[in-house]
């Protein structure tokens, strides 16, 4: 009840040309309205990222007008494509070169879990072991307006953040941290092959 | 126009006229694509190589394809007819002989003529063994083509060619120390769920 | 032809240099215009390039062990992956591959059909090669834009033939998976009719640019020679003068019935190279318009063939076809069962790359990006 009244109230003084706002709203509507990504496609799906970015389906309109190549000037890492284990150490090594706050999207079969290439010696099986993701995208590749609709769905996240409270974001947690351990090549794969604090698979109900 | 495919007996011949001394095996291809090949032994590989490069007839000038192969060992079991003694008389018994063929690699060059435009002329290289005895002389000095590709079947077979200008791995990192290709690599199980782990190693 | 040709470069830089002169800079793979995830350890002397070396294997997801445990129709959706800009002409050269080695033949409409397809695919990748080129020389997406909308209209009709826009899994071991139906084949005579327009306009704004001729003539030359030594195919081959395009000397499918041209290079150059693929445009829309014209009517595959469960005898066979790229061939080795014993991928983009330190030698780091850009790789092809 109290909530439409606030919204009544507002309504009725937008007419006489007077906004108001709470201070979380105004933060969250700036940073949702103006993700810039990072330049970052591995493999196929950054095509479709490419075509997301071009004419016909313009990501632009959403905020992401510029794609940054350093991942210091990025809010946003849309990891597009397979990781291999080759590269997995480069892209948390990107991730923790961004400065908070800073998102995920998981677009892509590969980058959720491995994807079609799972049995695969040099596959990582989903990002989310080494960096926390915020959105998944599946779909081998998804098609542009799905990740118009992750980016909705993320600006949608970002809208309902909260500045105070437990439920705050990491980046306004002082004490979480904002940076995760990159792996190493080993003589037969990655080490660690998984960061244990991110990642959280399923359980199999024996 | 198309291309004119080469015999792989004429190529065989000439190569044995040209270069005295070498051993040259035709193998036989059971498909209907008929792509026949010869294997070619290690001492005189680089000097048949050249020669297919220079002659005049065959300029096979284009190594199209260097393809790594990993043979297991593998057992042959045939019948045969021997003479034994039963119960004290000599009859012919037929026995089932099994002879093992020791498992080695292989390296299959595609040699085609951009200038003559025929082709392919198959060739191959192996190995004594899967083990120890590796080495293989390189073509890269005669085909500059094969350069990654000898490369990536050192890095994923462990075929050592000898000759190569810069042979190291290509594909997985400097550390790695397995070579996945083989036909009995097994992928560490500690990277994967225990949701897969009864799903068995077929895929490995 | 001198040995020395084939002889590695590197043989003729000292290893170490004096008083720390060179700087060593890693350019990938996290990089704009890299094409993906590619790297070059690039040494400098100032701005030029000494030494320059790639390093691969950032996308490496071993495609070729996967397909040993799998069998031969089950590998043609990661075939769609290799070079994932043009899937049609990745499928096509497998079942062609697998059309060798077990023997199947193919029905007239559906070589029709293949060659329709293929041409398209390599219209559009000869499009967003070129926009790509001139991303990375700096004409920050004007080129690209115009490209990728074009680009949507083939993919458009991709959608409506196979149901998927890049990953068509369209060819099937002895034809194509459905036929397809005539308004979709008016469709492309509509986009056939439209497109010469869009390259004179793309023509008009690039192919005389003042900065375009100044960034790349005389930039990156490969001698004949040694594109020749050097396994190089594709454009980038008859960009140096070389007249080998597979369509003409294999004569696979039906594109010994199509009268083309086949565009031939005289310096060697990232401006020849570029020149290569506008002028082979030009020659896949007289393919295109002579296909459609001439397709007959008749099955795609035939239904008796059998795809799922098959065995093809012992033996091996080596198919390749002209894709986009360059020479992309499959090597299959059968032992009689369901899986092949091996599966090769012959990469032309990986094949291409050889020469890129030859090419780059001396030249600045600026130019290294538009030489790279011109090879035209795409990495899941590089690295499979």
């Amino acid at each position: 009840m109290e909530q439409t009244e606030t919204e009544a109230l507002k309504a009725e003084l937008r007419k006489h040309g007077i906004l108001t706002t709470t201070f979380e709203e105004l933060y969250n509507w700036g940073r949702k309205n103006s993700v810039w990504p990072l330049t970052f496609g591995l493999a196929c799906c950054a095509i479709e990222m490419i075509a997301t970015t071009m004419a016909r389906y313009d990501l632009a309109r959403f905020g992401a007008e510029v794609f940054r190549a350093s991942p210091r000037q990025a809010d946003l890492i849309i990891v597009s494509g397979t990781v291999t284990k080759k590269m997995a150490p480069q892209v948390v090594r990107l991730y923790n070169q961004m400065p908070e706050p800073k998102y995920v999207i998981a677009m892509g079969a590969c980058a959720i879990s491995g994807g079609p290439f799972r049995d695969g010696y040099n596959v990582l099986k989903g990002i989310d072991r080494y960096i926390p993701v915020d959105v998944h995208i599946p779909g081998c590749p998804p098609r542009p307006e799905a990740l118009i609709d992750a980016f909705m769905m993320l600006q949608k996240k970002i809208s309902e953040q909260q500045l105070t409270g437990e439920s705050r974001p990491r980046h306004l947690h002082s004490e979480l941290p904002s940076e995760f351990k990159v792996p190493d090549y080993g003589e037969h794969g990655l080490e660690p092959t998984e960061n244990a604090e991110v990642w959280n698979p399923l359980k199999v109900i024996q | 126009m198309k291309a004119q495919t080469i015999n792989a007996e004429q190529v065989k011949a000439a190569i044995e006229a040209a270069v005295p001394g070498c051993r040259v095996e035709l193998l036989h291809n059971g498909s209907p694509s008929a792509q026949h090949s010869l294997v070619l032994d290690h001492e005189h590989a680089v000097e048949i190589a050249h020669f297919l490069r220079d002659d005049a007839e065959l300029r096979l000038d284009f190594c199209s394809n260097v393809t790594g192969v990993d043979w297991l060992d593998t057992e042959i079991s045939e019948k045969v007819k021997t003479k034994k003694l039963v119960d004290g008389v000599e009859t012919e018994v037929e026995e089932v002989k099994k002879t093992t063929v020791p498992g080695r690699l292989e390296a299959v060059y595609h040699l085609f003529s951009m200038e003559m435009k025929h082709g392919p002329v198959i060739v191959r290289l192996r190995t004594g063994n899967r083990t120890d005895d590796v080495r293989v002389p390189s073509l890269t000095p005669v085909w500059r083509s094969a350069e990654f590709q000898e490369r990536e079947v050192f890095d994923l077979y462990g075929v050592v060619f000898e000759g190569h200008p810069d042979l190291r791995r290509i594909l997985m990192w400097d550390e790695f120390t397995d070579h996945p290709m083989r036909k009995d690599y097994v992928a560490p199980a500690d990277d994967d769920e225990p949701l897969h782990a009864a799903a068995g190693e077929r895929a490995r | 032809m001198s040995v020395e040709i084939a002889e590695h470069r590197m043989t003729e830089l000292t290893s170490d240099p004096e008083g720390g002169q060179l700087l060593e800079i890693s350019m990938g793979p996290h990089h704009p215009s890299t094409h993906g995830v590619f790297r070059m350890n690039v040494t400098l002397e100032g701005e030029r390039v000494m030494r320059l070396k790639p390093v691969f294997g950032y996308l490496h997801r071993n495609h070729e062990k996967i397909a040993e445990n799998a069998s031969y129709l089950a590998s043609i959706p990661y075939t769609d992956r290799l070079d994932y800009l043009c899937s049609m002409t990745n499928n096509w050269g497998y079942a062609l591959s697998v059309e060798k080695l077990a023997g199947i033949a193919v029905p007239e409409r559906a070589e029709y059909i293949r060659v329709i397809v293929a041409e398209l695919t390599r219209l559009q990748n000869h499009a967003s090669l070129i926009g790509f080129l001139m991303q990375d020389m700096g004409a920050s997406g004007t080129p690209l834009m115009y490209a990728f909308r074009e680009r949507e209209k083939i993919l458009d009709l991709f959608e409506s033939l196979t149901g998927s826009r890049m990953m068509c899994n369209y060819m099937r071991f002895g034809g194509v998976r459905v036929d397809t139906s005539p308004e979709w084949l008016d469709e492309v005579r509509a986009l056939v009719g439209r497109f010469p327009q869009f390259l004179d306009e793309y023509e008009q704004l690039l192919t005389e640019n003042e900065i375009l001729m100044s960034r790349t003539q005389g930039v990156g030359v490969l001698p004949r020679e040694l594109a020749v030594n050097a396994g190089v195919t594709g454009p980038m081959l008859r960009a140096s003068g070389v007249n080998y395009d597979i369509r003409k000397v294999d004569g696979y499918g039906v594109y010994d019935r199509f009268a083309f041209r086949v565009p031939l290079g005289e310096h060697g150059d990232v401006y020849d190279r570029y020149m290569m693929r506008a002028l082979e445009m030009r020659e896949s829309l007289k393919i295109l318009e002579q296909a459609l014209r001439e397709i007959p009517a008749g099955p795609v595959i035939d239904p008796k063939t059998r795809l799922r469960g098959l065995r093809p005898k012992a033996g091996e066979a080596y198919g390749r076809i002209e894709s986009p790229k360059g020479e992309l061939g499959f090597f299959l080795i059968s032992n009689g069962t369901t899986e092949p014993y091996r599966y090769r991928v012959r990469p032309p983009s990986l094949i291409n790359l050889t020469v890129l330190e030859d090419m780059c030698l001396g030249r600045s780091v600026a130019d290294v990006v538009v030489i790279l850009g011109s090879v035209d790789i795409v990495l899941g092809e590089v690295d499979r």
